[in-house]
């Protein structure tokens, strides 16, 4: 007789549950369900950049056969956002326009062609208003304002000051400040923003299938702006390709599709293109960074002055939180005292930024990595040490109330140190060839797993999960956690088969339907594991407390002396036992379908601090660490840079999922490669150039390199299982690490980004221009 | 508009149609049989998201009119798995390496990687990495993507000396 052992999962390399239907074409995302009986929706986008005075006259559009309803501003006046303290956008414009290309109207017809050739008969007219399109000029005195309630164009002003910044810089042996630009960069989901909506007009009621991260996000602002009640409202997420964070806010795209459906009074099939999906935007805001650091010759930081200014675009979106989380996040990675942070997020009349993946707070952990190591150059330190003089130790509140319990940063540190053979190749390495330079950097970077303090403050857990199991054995999880690839669906099946020992197949999952799974915040700030598998975690305790109930009855035993084995219950190793689908049968005697809840929400310790305005933002119940080195190969004489190799660590606690954690890591070290090396968004006079997958430069598989992956588990106490967020973490450390790298290479470091080969043409040439006028200098004398 | 009739075998089962000759094949597919399967992420023919195979070539289906595909023969995501449902090497692959995570950009990466195991069944990595450069991804960093087409390329290669031996 075989050994009868609970199976286990957690842990392993295990393939996504939706892997069959997605290898199969059977996955269905949002565009693809194709209804015969479906509207066609299009929206016409703003000619202007900023305007006044907006006039559209539809007529002509609405006389057109085969057109069934057009939309306006005039159909919905109430605003919507995602922070509840910045609604501050309409679906529709109304009066005035503040970018290039957004919604002034939108046609449902009878076929495409039809909704396509009715946009060219609406007739918009305005009166154009100067428009800002970088910082500078919105900040300007003169500049008149987008939104009359933000006085000097200025989304939200953040300061504070931590310990004393003249007294740490005045410590230190070092003292050194440089300027940093990010350009603006967006998500390139390869999934374009799609909508169907079905109204039924004899009950008054919407479903909503939408391509986003936030179902109930788009729940919340569906019924604010059709102004319906919530209960009327039905929002599914079918499969998503793609989020990255452009969808963790409602997009106008579902509101407008909500709109369009209640006026035709059916189905309306809204599909933007890919121009309008970048346009719609939520990407990373172009970020000015002024930074000053203080060091002692060891290498420990004593103090820090940093500044950073954003690009936000033309509404508010998460910019207050953006804003704020450069700053609170300059902590919880290194042993921080005395730091000063003014931030300012600048809107401007270009599409809204968002929270792309690493909020907030890539682009500073760019400029403070690429400063420390500059400055440990400059003391003759190693990069390594730079960093190991200022580890934490966990567990610690950091000065800005930031809790960490688990810190596995050093052991990310060590494992890329010797995976890449920093100490024996770096300095070291060959030419491969004539005008090529080989060279190695290196850079860490930390990220939240979920925000403490939910956007939405409801007096709600964080996350709820429920377990159906029914007379057929089978368990279904029932969560409103939002799969978009990231692999959340399959964490929860394992952990609910996990707690009872059974083989994944006992368990389906059933994710973002508002009529049947309990709401969920969404998959956003790497939330969903920590929170929701928490929550799963729970509901399946709670299951297998049932479950031994009712072995013990049946076996007429004590419940502490069951012992689960996943197929079987029994009442010691002597007992035969009951199989699984006899406990089950027990279990629904008298009571029927068993439904079992879980629930998690986050410590109070853990929301952040009140030492200044906003200082929520960053709380966490835990922070995952990364390290990464790369290694490239600069061509001087056409300025492209290869990346050869990157060594990744990440620490995620308990790695839930090998196979998907891994995946996740790769995916966020070569998205933070297309932002250093290729990406960046482009307008001229408001108008977007770079909306096309094309102009826009995501690198290739070409481009791309192998990435070796070391997964770091430092457990932490909150965590399921002691999992950390996975997804987010390592995105930041690339940026620093390629351009220590070129700088390691050839001896130019770039404060600008991204590293594109003309940049480094230009910077080579530059320099050649310089040592030839010494050259000549020197000879003359 | 005027409709041109188009006659084609699609996963092996005949189609006969009436199209408006603007009709692009992926519109076709997808709106007019309902094959989803191949999805459009660019409309421009970058992404690659949309390739299908017809006539023995990948083919991106937002660049080919369905007039074009008259007379051909086209395959999809939904054709790979064999007549008793059992899945294709590379559909196995990219489940197993990972080799997806949204899963948009698969059905195109997996009809793409068919074709080039024709062309070249025995690749190196790099050769692989070549023979899909024409396919983006966005999540997965590609390297697992290379590998689940290893592994294809391995188990066809095993399945193809068994049946020699």
């Amino acid at each position: 007789m075989t050994e009868i052992a609970p199976v286990k999962s957690i842990g392993e390399y295990v393939p996504m549950v939706d892997g069959p239907d997605k290898v199969s074409g059977r996955a269905k995302y949002t565009a693809d369900f194709v209804d015969p009986g479906a509207l066609a929706g299009r929206i016409l986008r703003s000619p202007y950049s900023h305007a006044e005075d907006l006039q559209v006259d539809t007529s002509a559009a609405e006389a057109m056969p085969g057109v069934v309803a057009v939309v306006t501003g005039a159909d919905c006046d109430k605003t919507f956002g995602v922070l509840p303290i910045a609604y501050t956008e309409y679906p529709l414009a109304r009066d005035r326009v503040r970018y290039r290309g957004e919604p002034i109207a939108a046609v449902a017809a009878v076929d495409d062609a039809t909704a396509l050739e009715a946009l060219k008969r609406i007739k918009v007219t305005a009166k154009e208003l100067p428009a800002y399109y970088t910082i500078k000029d919105a900040l300007a005195p003169e500049a008149i304002l987008l939104h009359e309630d933000r006085p000097g164009n200025v989304e939200r002003d953040v300061f504070f000051e931590l310990g004393n910044v003249a007294d740490g810089l005045a410590e230190a042996d070092l003292v050194r400040e440089e300027t940093y630009n990010c350009a603006e960069v967006c998500q390139a989901q390869m999934e374009m923003h799609a909508a169907l909506a079905d109204y039924d007009p004899e009950r008054d009621r919407m479903t909503v299938h939408a391509s986003t991260q936030v179902p109930y996000y788009v729940h919340l602002m569906l019924a604010r702006t059709l102004d319906m009640p919530k209960s009327k409202i039905r929002v599914v997420k079918p499969h998503i390709g793609g989020g990255f964070g452009c969808r963790t806010e409602t997009l106008n795209v579902e509101l407008i599709a909500g709109l369009l459906a209640r006026k035709a009074r059916g189905k309306v099939r809204l599909v933007v293109n890919r121009e309008e999906t970048f346009i719609t935007h939520r990407g990373r805001p172009e970020t000015e960074i002024r930074i000053k650091m203080g060091m002692t010759k060891d290498g420990r930081i004593t103090g820090v002055d940093c500044e950073t200014y954003q690009r936000g675009g033309a509404y508010g979106g998460y910019g207050i939180v953006t804003i704020l989380y450069s700053g609170s996040l300059l902590y919880a990675i290194y042993d921080l005292h005395n730091v000063k942070y003014v931030g300012k997020r600048v809107l401007t009349n270009t599409p809204p930024c968002g929270a792309m993946r690493g909020h907030g707070t890539v682009n500073v952990r760019f400029a403070f990595e690429s400063l420390m190591d500059e400055m440990a150059q400059e003391l003759g330190l190693d990069p390594f040490a730079v960093r190991r003089a200022n580890l934490l130790e966990a567990p610690t509140f950091t000065e800005n109330d930031l809790m960490v319990n688990s810190y596995g940063l050093p052991e990310c540190l060590d494992w890329i140190e010797t995976a890449s053979g920093w100490r024996d190749r770096r300095g070291k390495l060959q030419s491969p060839g004539p005008g090529k330079k080989k060279g190695l950097g290196m850079a860490c970077s930390h990220y939240v797993s979920g925000a403490s303090k939910p956007v939405n403050w409801t007096g709600e857990p964080h996350a709820t999960v429920h377990l159906k199991l029914d007379f057929d054995g089978s368990i279904v999880v029932l969560t409103g956690a939002a799969e978009i690839g990231q692999g959340s669906s399959t964490i929860l099946v394992q952990t609910v088969a996990d707690v009872l020992g059974l083989d994944m197949s006992r368990v389906r999952i059933v994710a973002s339907d508002s009529e049947v799974t309990p709401k969920d915040n969404g998959s956003y700030s790497s939330r969903v594991t920590f929170m929701v598998g928490n929550a799963a975690l729970e509901a399946a305790e709670r299951l297998k407390g049932v479950l031994v109930e009712a072995a013990a009855r049946k076996l007429e035993a004590r419940p502490e002396d069951i012992e689960v084995l996943g197929e079987v219950y029994r009442a010691g190793a002597q007992d035969t036992g009951l199989t699984f689908d006899e406990v089950v049968t027990e279990a629904l005697r008298d009571t029927g379908t068993i439904t079992v809840k879980g629930n998690y929400s986050t410590l109070p310790e853990s929301r952040g601090g009140r030492k200044y305005r906003g200082a929520a933002i960053g709380g966490s119940m835990a922070y995952s660490y990364a390290a990464q080195v790369v290694e490239v190969t600069v061509d001087e004489e056409t300025g492209e840079v290869a990346v050869d190799k990157v060594w990744v660590a990440h620490d995620c606690g308990k790695a839930l999922n090998r196979l998907t954690v891994e995946g996740q890591i790769q995916g966020s070290v070569w998205m933070g490669m297309g932002q250093a090396m290729s990406e960046e968004t482009g307008y001229y006079n408001g108008l977007m150039v770079t909306g096309n997958m094309l102009d826009y430069r995501v690198p290739t598989i070409q481009d791309s390199p192998p990435i070796e992956t070391h997964i770091v588990e430092s457990m932490d106490p909150h965590g399921p299982f002691g999992a950390k967020e996975a997804g987010e973490g390592s995105l930041s450390s690339f940026l620093p690490a390629l351009t220590a790298a070129v700088a390691d290479a050839i001896g130019i470091r770039f404060n600008d980004l991204p590293v594109t080969p003309d940049r480094v043409f230009a910077a080579i040439e530059k320099r050649e221009r310089a040592r030839a006028r010494e050259a000549a200098k020197k000879g003359a004398a | 508009m005027s409709k041109t009739p188009v006659k084609l075998t699609v996963n092996g089962n005949p189609v006969e149609a009436e199209v408006e000759p603007r009709t692009l094949l992926i519109h076709f597919l997808r709106e007019e049989l309902g094959l989803t399967g191949p999805h459009i992420g660019c409309e421009t023919s970058h992404c690659g998201a949309c390739t299908v195979d017809m006539n023995g070539t990948s083919v991106k289906a937002c660049t080919v009119f369905t007039v074009q595909a008259n007379g051909a023969d086209v395959l999809t995501v939904e054709g790979m798995a064999g007549a008793d449902g059992s899945l294709h090497p590379l559909q196995e692959g990219f489940m197993a390496e990972h080799g997806l995570q949204c899963g948009y950009c698969t059905p195109g990466m997996i009809l793409r990687a068919y074709r080039f195991l024709q062309e070249n069944p025995n690749p190196s990595d790099e050769e692989i990495r070549w023979g899909i450069s024409g396919n983006l991804c966005r999540c997965t960093g590609y390297q697992n993507i290379v590998k689940a087409i290893r592994y294809a390329a391995d188990k066809m290669a095993a399945a193809g000396r068994e049946a020699a031996e």
